[in-house]
């Protein structure tokens, strides 16, 4: 087997997008391809339905408890305008406050970067077992794969991750990874995969939870060192945030004796008081909740009081490239809630694993083939039928619709050739500027109806180029007479 | 050039020379509640909402903490319990603690986890969200205290009770090791059915003097 060295990643005016060959932003196949299985499976979409909704609702009650959901929201969104406009200083800023309590700060200009250094800081404590919280920035870089290439053995801690690492599957939605399975499911994985587990385990999800609790409790108690992503990090106090549920984040964040924290830059905000904000916004639109069980937050090091040892890595690989977008920046300011997912009625249907990245549903949408290049998942930002239910419910306002036709006019104009869809254009354009055309094309259409035989919509099975168009969209039947004719018909010319 | 300088550089060039001037930040959503911390009616809301997360709220009067500490115990352990199971934090108040307790030390933190239950104070509450927040002071506690034993008791006092989130965290260091609980550990990652209690202590009492 010859190794093959990827192309070189392209660049978004001149700065570097994710490398290719490293991570999850992008998939085997395109959107409509990997949809297609999807569609079909009908467990999945039962699975998927099922949890959607039930989030939406929890959602919907806990924000409209809130009389102020609409101030809040406009400052979420401007805290993250002005934080990404001063970008530069809030990070150095960071750097300051975190060294100055102890921490120590790591510079990764891409997932490469960032798993050679956690790899190498992971080694240096000599120990070859790493506990993990569950985290989007290090399942973006593939950091798990780089640690076991290591020779290191990785272990996920949050339940879903759990569930999608025990399965060897991969994770489907940003807030609840194993959204695709169900409970039957996930303990027919737990019975097969978890050593020692009692065999009468049932489907009841306290019983899955307390299989996991018990599955990873020594694991917890003997790590020495933990990995975590991070929700927040206050440039002016250096102070990080986690946000969790189970208490696992907790127990990485506490008990080894070092920790390492992988960021993206753009998780900074300029200080203590932002929270206030985002800790309002964020578990509200995610989980439906008031407020999550536990939120951890820590400055550097505290002398007796958790890990001893601390370092903070923050990762670029591509996020100055979509910041140098001055439409696609505002996908930065996303806080990786989830509502978008759970709203969406694409995503509902086609699952998150149809979109080859860590960030499915439209944020992942607009977010990865910014990260990539729009080049290397060009069929994303058609992956939506820009409702605008995301922009909606999105509690810091992104406005993903636009950025989804700003993405989508981006990837025409760097076409070289004229796709068969602008020559179908180009032809329609000028048929509809002639009324002689114009009849004589509405005519023609009519044979349509001898392939129909008398369905409701064409076979979807027509030959290229027109497949382009009819394989992921439905063509009603043409009517017997077009409007102009029963208008004549009816009232005379 | 060093990643650093690089990526430094990369935000510089993504920005331009002439960059836009953000928006300025308006604060316009609620900054208090309009009820003082300790009003009769935060306390109510502050009750109503832990216990929707399913934990247990007893209610006393200052000077029956100690006496409603036990009580929690009883509540979280059974019949049985025995103060030596119980570990409390070096700085909670003498008249709470149950006699005989276990005082926690500069142990390891794992060994923490032989205990059943362990007992602290809290900085603050924010009735809203039902929140407690421990800011690793000698009254909280380390983090580890209230994480590892399976059963958790706070005490909290009406002073600390405040409206919403905003105020809460007005009142905090951020340079202190803090944790905010709301609720017994709990995951909704199975069917997205919140299911209480995975890896953090599964049962949370709350003793509200005041």
């Amino acid at each position: 087997m010859t190794a093959t060295v990827p192309p070189k990643a392209p660049t978004f005016l001149g700065l570097p997008t994710a490398p290719r060959g490293v991570g999850h932003l992008r998939g085997d196949q395109s959107f409509p391809d990997a949809a297609r299985g999807a569609l079909r499976d009908g467990q999945l979409r039962a699975n998927l339905g099922h949890a959607t909704s039930t989030i939406r609702g929890k959602r919907a009650k806990v924000v409209d408890e809130l009389p102020d959901w609409a101030q809040l929201r406009e400052a979420g969104r401007a805290l993250k305008a002005a934080t990404m406009a001063r970008l530069d200083e809030h990070l150095e800023e960071l750097e300051r406050q975190v060294t100055a309590r102890g921490g120590v700060v790591h510079w990764a200009r891409d997932a490469n970067e960032a798993n050679e250094i956690v790899t190498r800081l992971v080694q240096a404590t000599g120990t070859t077992e790493v506990v993990k919280v569950k985290s989007m920035a290090t399942q973006e870089i593939g950091l798990n794969e780089a640690l076991e290439a290591a020779g290191l053995d990785v272990f996920e801690t949050d339940l879903a991750e759990l569930i999608v690492q025990l399965g060897e599957d991969k994770p489907s939605h940003i807030l609840v990874p194993a959204i695709h399975k169900n409970r039957a499911e996930i303990r027919e994985i737990f019975a097969r995969t978890i050593p020692g587990v009692d065999p009468d385990l049932t489907d009841d999800p306290r019983q899955l939870a307390m299989a996991a609790r018990t599955h990873l409790r020594e694991r917890f108690l003997r790590a020495r060192v933990a990995v975590s992503g991070a929700n927040f990090a206050v440039a002016e106090t250096g102070t990080l945030t986690v946000v969790e549920s189970e208490g696992n984040g907790r127990m990485c964040l506490t008990l080894p004796e070092t920790l390492i924290t992988v960021m993206g830059i753009e998780k900074v905000v300029p200080t203590w008081r932002d929270l206030e904000v985002f800790l309002q916004l964020l578990p509200r639109s995610s989980t439906g909740e008031r407020m999550n069980p536990y939120t951890s937050t820590w400055a550097g090091v505290t002398p007796g009081d958790g890990p001893q040892e601390f370092h903070l890595v923050l990762l670029d690989n591509g996020r100055t490239a979509v910041l140098a977008d001055e439409v696609g920046r505002e996908a930065l300011h996303c806080i990786r809630c989830s509502a978008c997912l759970n709203v969406c009625p694409v995503y509902e249907r086609a699952g998150g694993h149809s979109y080859g990245s860590v960030y499915p549903g439209p944020i992942g949408a607009v977010l990865s083939p910014m990260l990539t290049g729009v080049e290397d998942n060009a069929s994303l930002p058609y992956a939506s039928s820009l409702c605008g239910a995301c922009y909606d419910v999105c509690p810091v306002a992104i406005d993903i619709p636009s950025i989804l036709v700003h993405l989508r006019a981006e990837h025409v104009e760097a076409q070289e050739r004229p796709t068969a869809e602008a020559v179908a254009f180009r032809g329609l354009s000028k048929v509809m500027s002639h009324p002689r055309l114009w009849h004589l094309a509405q005519r023609a259409s009519r044979l349509g109806r001898l392939i129909a035989r008398g369905r409701p919509t064409l076979p979807n099975a027509l030959p290229p180029p027109v497949s382009g168009w009819t394989r992921s969209r439905d063509l009603p039947t043409p009517p017997k007479e077009t409007f102009v004719e029963s208008w004549v018909r009816e009232h005379g010319s | 050039m060093s990643a650093r300088d690089e990526v430094l550089s990369r935000v510089r060039q993504a920005l331009g020379a002439d960059r836009t001037t953000p928006d300025e930040v308006v604060r316009d959503y609620r900054q208090t509640d309009g009820r003082p911390a300790g009003d009769p009616e935060l306390l109510e809301l502050l009750v109503d909402r832990v216990e929707d997360y399913r934990a247990t709220v007893l209610r006393c009067s200052p000077a029956e903490v100690g006496a409603t500490v036990r009580a929690a115990l009883y509540q979280g352990l059974g019949a049985g319990w025995a103060a030596g199971d119980v570990v409390v934090a070096p700085g909670l108040a003498e008249n709470w603690r149950p006699a005989g307790c276990d005082v926690d030390d500069d142990r390891p933190a794992v060994q923490l986890a032989d205990r059943a239950a362990s007992v602290t104070a809290v900085a603050v509450a924010i009735a809203e969200t039902g929140t407690l927040v421990l800011d690793g002071s000698p009254a909280c506690g380390r983090r580890a205290l209230s994480l590892l034993p399976d059963c958790l008791v706070c005490v909290v006092t009406a002073d600390q009770v405040v409206g919403s989130v905003p105020e809460g965290l007005a009142r905090l260091d951020p340079l202190r090791p803090l944790t905010m609980v709301s609720g017994p550990s709990a995951t909704s990652d199975i069917e997205l059915q919140r299911v209480e209690g995975v890896h953090g202590p599964r049962t949370l009492l709350v003793v509200l003097a005041g």
